[in-house]
C-alpha cells in the first residue's frame, strides 16, 4: 500500500511548502519514536503526570438496569480531562527532541488546545493555539484555562468561525514558522504522518484496557464502543483489539439533532469521499466539493472530516460506525451521572449512548466504553437541557 | 509534450526584454458579470497568462485578500461550470494563456476526466493545484496531459535539490516559484534567500520560472532581472478593485 494510506484514505494533501516539515516529522518517527530512550520517557510521563494507567470501572447499577454488562476505560481521569493529553505529551516530547522551541496547534471544543498548553507549560515550550472565533466565545472556561496555562489564543474568523477553519489557520502559520515550530494537530486525521503518529500515542488506551480486561474477567469484550470526532480516542481504543476478529470494534459519530437534513458530524454515515486538511477521507460536503458546516451538542465531535484508519477500517468491514443524536446522547450523559456518579464528557455520552440504546441485541454482553473526557466543560451546554 | 502556450507566452514576453505579466484573478471577482470584462481588460492590457482563482472553502495556502475574494465567489454561486462555461464560450478571445488555480477537492467532485476534457474545450493550458504535492499527482498529472493541460509544478525557498529534481522532471509550461514562506498577500520586502534561491530553481528547471506571492510593484522586479521570468500577483490586483480600481488602471503601473 502507498505511504501514508490506509485502504484508499489518507495520503498528503498540502501544499508543496509543508512537505518539507512533514518528511521531516516522518523522519523524526523513524529516528526517534519507537526508541527505548523515548519510550521510556513517554510512559514516564503518562504514569507520573497523566495517572496512567487509568482505571477501567465496571458500571454495576447501569448493567443490572439495561442488562448489558457495561465497562469504562477511563480517560476522563487523566490529568487535564481527555485523552488528548495522551497525544500531546507525546508529540511534545517529539517536538523538543527535534530540537523545537514552539508547539502549534488548533482546538475545537479547547480540549485539545488545553492538552497542549499543559504539554507546553511542562516542557518549557511556547504554545500557540487557533481557535474559530465562534467557539471561542462558546468555550469560554476552557480559553480561561489555557490561558493561565501561557498559550497564546488567536481566535480565527474566517468561514464558519469554528475547529475546520482554526485547522486552516494553523495550517497557514506553521508554513510560515515550520523551523522553530512543531504542529501538535490534535486528533488522527490530517496530512501523512499525522494519523499514524496520534494513533501510536493514544493506542496506549487499548492496550491497557485490553490487558485489564483480561485480567479483570479473563476473556476479551464483546465490543468495544469509542466516539468518534476526528478519531483519535477511537483508534487508540481500537488499535489494539484490531486483530481480535471476536470483538466489534464500534465507532460511533454525533448526527446532531437526528432530523433529517440536520447539520451533523457524521461523515462516515453521511458523507462522501474528498480531500481536505491534507487528506483523502469522508467529508460532509456539497457535490461540488465545498465543505459543509458540521454540527454536534458536542463540541469535540463538531468537524466535517474523519481520520483516514476510520474510513479505511469501514472499507474493509473491520470496524463499524453507527450514529447517536444529540438527544440520546443527553440521556447517556445523565444516567452515567445518576446511576454510576460519573459525569462524562458529552461527547464520550456518545459512545455510551450506543450501548444502552441498543441494549435489547447486547443481553449479557460484555461492553467496553471507551469514557474519553469528563464532562466538567459541558456543564454550561447542558445547563436547562437536563 | 508540445511547448506549452504558457511557456510560448513567457518566452514572447522574455524576448521583447519584459518580465512576463501573470495577474491572478478569483472567478466571479469582483462580481459574476464584471469579471469576464475584467479578464477581457486583463488580456488586452497585456498579459502574457492569466491565472483564474477556483473558489474553495477552505483555501489554506491563501493570505486573507484571496481567501475572502474565494468566499465571496461562493456565495454568488461561482462554481467550476460557471467558469469553463463562461470560458467555452468566449473561447479565441483571449490572446494570453489560461491558467486556472484552486484546490483538489472540487476538482475530484467535478471528476478528473471530465474537468481535463472541459479544460480542454475551453483553451485552458495549465492548472495550479495548491494542496497536491507531486507525490500525490501522477493520476491527476496524466489525466491533464492527456487534454493538453499542464499540472504547474511549485516550489520555494524550503525546496531542496532532491525535491526541486522531482518537479523539474514532471513540470511543464512553467515553474511557480512561491517567493515567501507564507500565504498570499503583499509584502514589501522580498526574502533575501530568494535571490540564491531562484538562481537554484533556474538551473534545474528548463521551463521558465515565475515569482509569485508577496509581488504588488513593478519596482520589486527590478533585482530580478534574467532570474525571473514572470511574475504572478493577485492579492495587490483583489486590493486595487476593492479600493474602486480597475485591471486596467492596475496593469499600467506594470508597462
Ligand atoms: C472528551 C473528548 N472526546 C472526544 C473528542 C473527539 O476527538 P477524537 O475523535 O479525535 O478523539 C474530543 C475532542 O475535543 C474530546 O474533547
Amino acid at each position: 500500500m502507498k505511504k501514508g494510506y490506509f485502504g484508499d484514505f489518507g495520503g498528503q494533501f498540502v501544499p508543496e511548502l509543508l512537505m518539507p516539515p512533514l518528511i521531516e516529522l516522518e523522519r523524526a518517527m523513524d529516528e526517534i519514536l519507537y526508541t527505548e530512550d523515548f519510550q521510556n520517557d513517554f510512559k514516564r510521563l503518562l504514569k507520573d503526570n497523566v495517572g496512567r494507567p487509568s482505571a477501567l470501572t465496571p458500571c454495576p447499577n447501569l448493567s443490572k438496569d439495561t442488562g448489558v454488562n457495561i465497562w469504562l476505560k477511563r480517560e476522563d481521569l487523566n490529568h487535564s480531562g481527555a485523552h488528548k493529553i495522551n497525544n500531546t505529551l507525546g508529540q511534545a516530547l517529539l517536538a523538543r527532541k527535534m530540537g523545537k522551541k514552539v508547539l502549534l496547534t488548533e482546538t475545537g471544543a479547547g480540549m485539545n488546545g488545553v492538552a497542549v498548553a499543559t504539554a507546553a507549560a511542562m516542557m518549557d515550550m511556547k504554545c500557540l493555539v487557533y481557535m474559530g472565533a465562534k467557539d471561542v466565545e462558546r468555550q469560554e472556561p476552557n480559553v480561561r484555562r489555557m490561558e493561565v496555562l501561557g498559550a497564546e489564543i488567536i481566535p480565527v474568523e474566517s468561514g464558519t468561525r469554528t475547529l475546520k477553519d482554526a485547522i486552516n489557520a494553523a495550517l497557514r502559520r506553521w508554513i510560515a514558522t515550520q523551523s522553530d515550530t512543531h504542529y501538535c494537530f490534535g486528533t488522527a486525521a490530517g496530512p501523512h504522518p499525522f494519523p499514524l503518529l496520534v494513533r501510536e500515542l493514544q493506542a496506549v488506551i487499548s492496550e491497557e484496557a485490553r490487558q485489564q480486561f483480561l485480567d479483570r474477567t479473563g476473556r476479551l469484550p464483546d465490543a468495544v464502543s469509542a466516539c468518534v470526532g476526528g478519531g483519535s480516542n477511537a483508534i487508540g481504543a481500537f488499535h489494539h483489539f484490531v486483530p481480535d476478529e471476536s470483538v466489534r470494534l464500534v465507532g460511533v459519530e454525533a448526527a446532531g439533532s437526528g432530523e433529517e437534513g440536520c447539520h451533523n458530524s457524521a461523515p462516515l454515515n453521511l458523507g462522501t469521499e474528498g480531500v481536505l486538511h491534507g487528506m483523502r477521507t469522508r467529508l460532509l460536503q456539497t457535490d461540488e466539493g465545498q465543505i459543509l458546516p458540521s454540527h454536534s451538542i458536542a463540541p469535540g465531535l463538531d468537524y466535517p472530516g474523519v481520520g483516514p484508519e476510520h474510513a479505511g477500517l469501514q472499507q474493509s468491514g473491520r470496524a463499524e460506525y453507527v450514529t447517536i443524536n444529540d438527544s440520546q446522547a443527553l440521556n447517556a450523559f445523565k444516567l452515567l451521572a445518576r446511576r454510576e456518579g460519573i459525569i462524562p464528557a458529552l461527547e464520550s455520552s456518545h459512545a455510551l449512548a450506543w450501548a444502552l440504546e441498543n441494549a435489547d441485541d447486547l443481553q449479557g454482553q460484555h461492553i467496553l466504553v471507551n469514557l474519553s473526557g469528563r464532562g466538567d466543560k459541558d456543564m454550561g451546554i447542558v445547563a436547562g437541557l437536563i | 509534450m508540445m511547448t506549452s502556450i504558457l511557456t510560448k507566452r513567457i518566452r514572447e514576453a522574455n524576448a521583447q526584454g519584459r518580465t512576463a505579466l501573470i495577474p491572478f484573478l478569483p472567478a466571479g471577482f469582483p462580481d459574476l458579470d464584471r469579471f469576464w470584462t475584467e479578464l477581457e481588460a486583463l488580456d488586452n492590457a497585456g498579459a502574457s497568462v492569466i491565472e483564474i482563482g477556483m473558489p474553495f472553502s477552505d483555501p489554506v495556502a491563501d493570505g486573507p485578500a484571496v481567501e475572502a475574494a474565494s468566499l465571496h465567489s461562493l456565495e454568488l454561486g461561482v462554481n467550476l461550470d460557471y467558469i469553463l462555461d463562461g470560458l467555452i464560450e468566449r473561447k479565441g478571445r483571449f490572446n494570453a494563456g489560461l491558467l486556472l488555480m484552486g484546490y483538489l477537492n472540487p476538482v475530484l467532485q467535478y471528476g478528473p476526466k471530465r474537468f481535463a476534457k472541459r479544460c480542454e474545450q475551453a483553451g485552458v493550458s495549465g492548472l495550479i493545484i495548491a494542496d497536491m504535492p507531486a507525490d500525490e499527482s501522477t493520476e491527476l498529472r496524466e489525466t491533464l496531459d492527456a487534454h493538453g493541460v499542464s499540472l504547474i509544478p511549485l516550489v520555494g525557498l524550503n525546496t531542496g535539490p532532491e525535491r526541486m529534481k522531482l518537479y523539474a522532471e514532471c513540470g511543464n509550461g512553467f515553474c511557480y516559484f512561491v517567493s515567501v514562506l507564507g500565504t498570499t498577500g503583499q509584502r514589501d520586502e522580498l526574502p533575501a534567500e530568494v535571490l540564491q534561491k531562484l538562481q537554484e530553481a533556474k538551473a534545474a528547471f528548463d521551463i521558465p520560472i515565475a515569482l509569485g506571492f508577496g509581488i504588488h510593484k513593478p519596482e520589486q522586479l527590478e533585482e530580478l532581472q534574467g532570474l525571473a521570468d514572470a511574475a504572478v500577483f493577485g492579492s495587490a490586483l483583489i486590493n486595487h478593485i476593492n479600493e474602486g480600481g480597475t485591471c486596467t488602471s492596475f496593469m499600467e503601473r506594470w508597462k
